[in-house]
């Protein structure tokens, strides 16, 4: 059950995407989501959204697993959009019912904002599902290194996050443990009112976190055991190249904020 | 033989009001050889292991390992330069979230240089059968391969000598054979020492040296044989003894003494064949 969730997991391969550099795509990754934002009609978020499906295209993940990974969300972005339905009252009215009202307008933007967060999630995920673990913390300790004239610890910050990563997945493995384990001894997970299966779940942490502490302690033996001191006079084995694929990952976004904007221009906006 | 970790009258206990799990304990290990520690759960050889490289303080008396007495701060990265440890549980000691970021990690530790790093890190993974699952995620590996990934961490670092607390104690049969077979390759390749705390009485079979320990105290020290043949001694801690020993020693014991002490099946094979031979002339 658990185990289904692929959001902000990593699937390797050798594809343009994979190939870029994690600091490129981190902040092409953000360019993306703000060009998402500046969209201003269907035009411009059309050209986006080609740009969104030639980029997936290019990272060769399987479409499947793709289509696998979203499902939890729809319900998400069903409820924004009936939302957004509601709000929007300008326009031609197509339907009225007591405090309900359609118009064409809610219409065209609900579809337009579900679009856009689609996209947003498409994107951001694709982030993590290109980029190693290993390289997304190399890259934003590089990124944040300027903080460290304010005397922030930036590697101690991307030492956490590695092994916040790295465990991710140990204690999914052990969550789907402890709960089989107190389903075998008739603990009831699946029914009654939310505040019962709430109460239910109790059971689930305190395992959970007695044995996170302990792991905890383990880990930092066997790390002081191999010598961590903090990231003083540490090297790296891995090494950050720039090549000609993140030269025109980063010269084709350009011109694509630049076509967005132009389209901005020359259409009648949405909103 | 070169001395590499002494203990001398070295006690231990965890607290105050506690009590001490290692008593007066005296013993060295030498270089280059195979040591096996063997005592059932409480038996103070996990304490043991840990004192060896500055993860515990003796509460009396002193841990001198390569040269450097333990207690002093100042001595801890010199000490864990010399030696690695590995600890039973294979996920929480794994740092990286790649297995050959994860090997690399000690040596980027140490400073060392790249290219170096490197090198060393494919080494590594080739000498413990792991380099084609190099660029594999950890929690993906068998509880084998990890314990394999995380001798190769040790390994990387070129630390002359490695203490290994239990690696086996949670992996199935196949899995302790791979790490047994690492190891053994470690000692034959490498010449490093080697300290196995277990209770899997197989595992020291093909040590150089086994120490049983009882009580935070040694109760037998001396080669596999010498200590194997106390048979009665050992069962009287509460260990038992090697399935082919035992098995001949219930034999012997209902009359039928194939003699010799064969600690491996292959040897009881060989012992049980000069038998029906002596007995068939």
């Amino acid at each position: 059950m658990i185990k289904d969730i692929t959001i902000g997991q990593y699937f390797p391969g050798k594809s343009f995407i994979h190939n870029l550099d994690a600091r490129f795509k981190i902040i092409l990754t953000v360019a993306f989501l703000v060009l998402v934002f500046l969209c201003k009609n269907f035009w411009a978020l059309g050209v986006v959204w080609v740009f969104g499906v030639v980029i997936y295209l290019l990272s060769r993940l399987p479409v499947k697993l793709i289509l696998k990974s979203f499902k939890p969300l729809i319900p998400i972005i069903l409820l924004t959009t009936v939302l957004q339905l509601h709000y929007i009252n300008d326009g031609n009215v197509l339907f009225e019912w007591r405090f309900i009202l359609i118009t064409d307008k809610g219409i065209f933007t609900a579809i337009f904002i579900a679009a856009r967060i689609l996209l947003l999630l498409l994107v951001s995920s694709l982030l993590t599902y290109t980029t190693a673990p290993t390289d997304l913390t190399d890259a934003i300790e590089k990124l944040l290194s300027p903080l460290k004239i304010f005397k922030i610890e930036v590697h101690t910050f991307a030492m956490m996050m590695t092994i916040a990563l790295r465990f991710i997945p140990t204690l999914i493995d052990e969550i789907d443990r402890i709960m089989s384990a107190q389903k075998a001894r008739g603990a009831d997970f699946e029914s009654g009112n939310l505040i019962n299966r709430i109460k239910a779940l109790l059971p689930i942490f305190v395992p959970l976190f007695i044995s996170a502490f302990k792991r905890a302690i383990e880990l930092a033996d066997a790390m002081s055991c191999r010598c961590y001191t903090g990231g003083d006079n540490r090297t790296r084995m891995r090494q950050m190249k720039i090549s000609w694929r993140d030269i025109i990952a980063s010269v084709v976004t350009v011109l694509i904020i630049g076509g967005v904007m132009a389209l901005n221009i020359l259409f009648e906006n949405l909103i | 033989m070169n001395k590499i970790i002494e203990f001398k009258n070295v006690s231990f206990s965890y607290s105050d009001e506690e009590e001490r799990v290692l008593k007066n304990l005296s013993l060295d290990f030498y270089e280059g050889q195979f040591t096996c520690v063997l005592g059932h759960n409480g038996s103070g050889k996990s304490t043991m292991a840990k004192l060896i490289n500055a993860l515990l303080i003796p509460t009396e008396g002193s841990v001198i390992s390569f040269g450097f007495d333990t207690a002093d701060e100042k001595n801890e990265t010199d000490i864990r330069r010399n030696i690695g440890m590995v600890f039973q549980n294979p996920d929480n000691q794994i740092v990286a979230t790649i297995v050959e970021d994860d090997v690399a990690f000690g040596p980027e530790n140490l400073g060392i240089e790249r290219s170096e790093i490197r090198q060393r890190v494919d080494e590594a993974l080739k000498l413990v059968d792991m380099y084609e699952y190099r660029r594999h995620e950890p929690h993906r590996l068998s509880g084998g391969q990890k314990q394999r990934v995380a001798i190769a961490g040790i390994i990387a670092m070129q630390t002359r000598c490695i203490v290994l607390d239990e690696p086996t104690a949670m992996l199935d049969p196949k899995g302790r054979r791979e790490v047994m077979n690492a190891l053994m390759k470690l000692k034959e390749d490498l010449g490093i020492s080697i300290i196995l705390v277990t209770h899997f009485m197989d595992e020291a079979v093909n040590a150089d040296r086994v120490i049983v320990m009882n009580d935070g105290e040694v109760c037998v020290d001396g080669t596999p044989r010498e200590v194997f043949t106390k048979v009665d001694l050992l069962k009287s801690i509460g260990l038992a003894v090697p399935k082919p020993l035992e098995l001949a020693e219930a034999l012997r014991k209902s009359g039928v003494d194939i003699g010799g002490t064969p600690l491996t099946s292959q040897e009881f094979v060989n012992e049980y064949k000069k038998f029906t031979e002596t007995r068939g002339q």
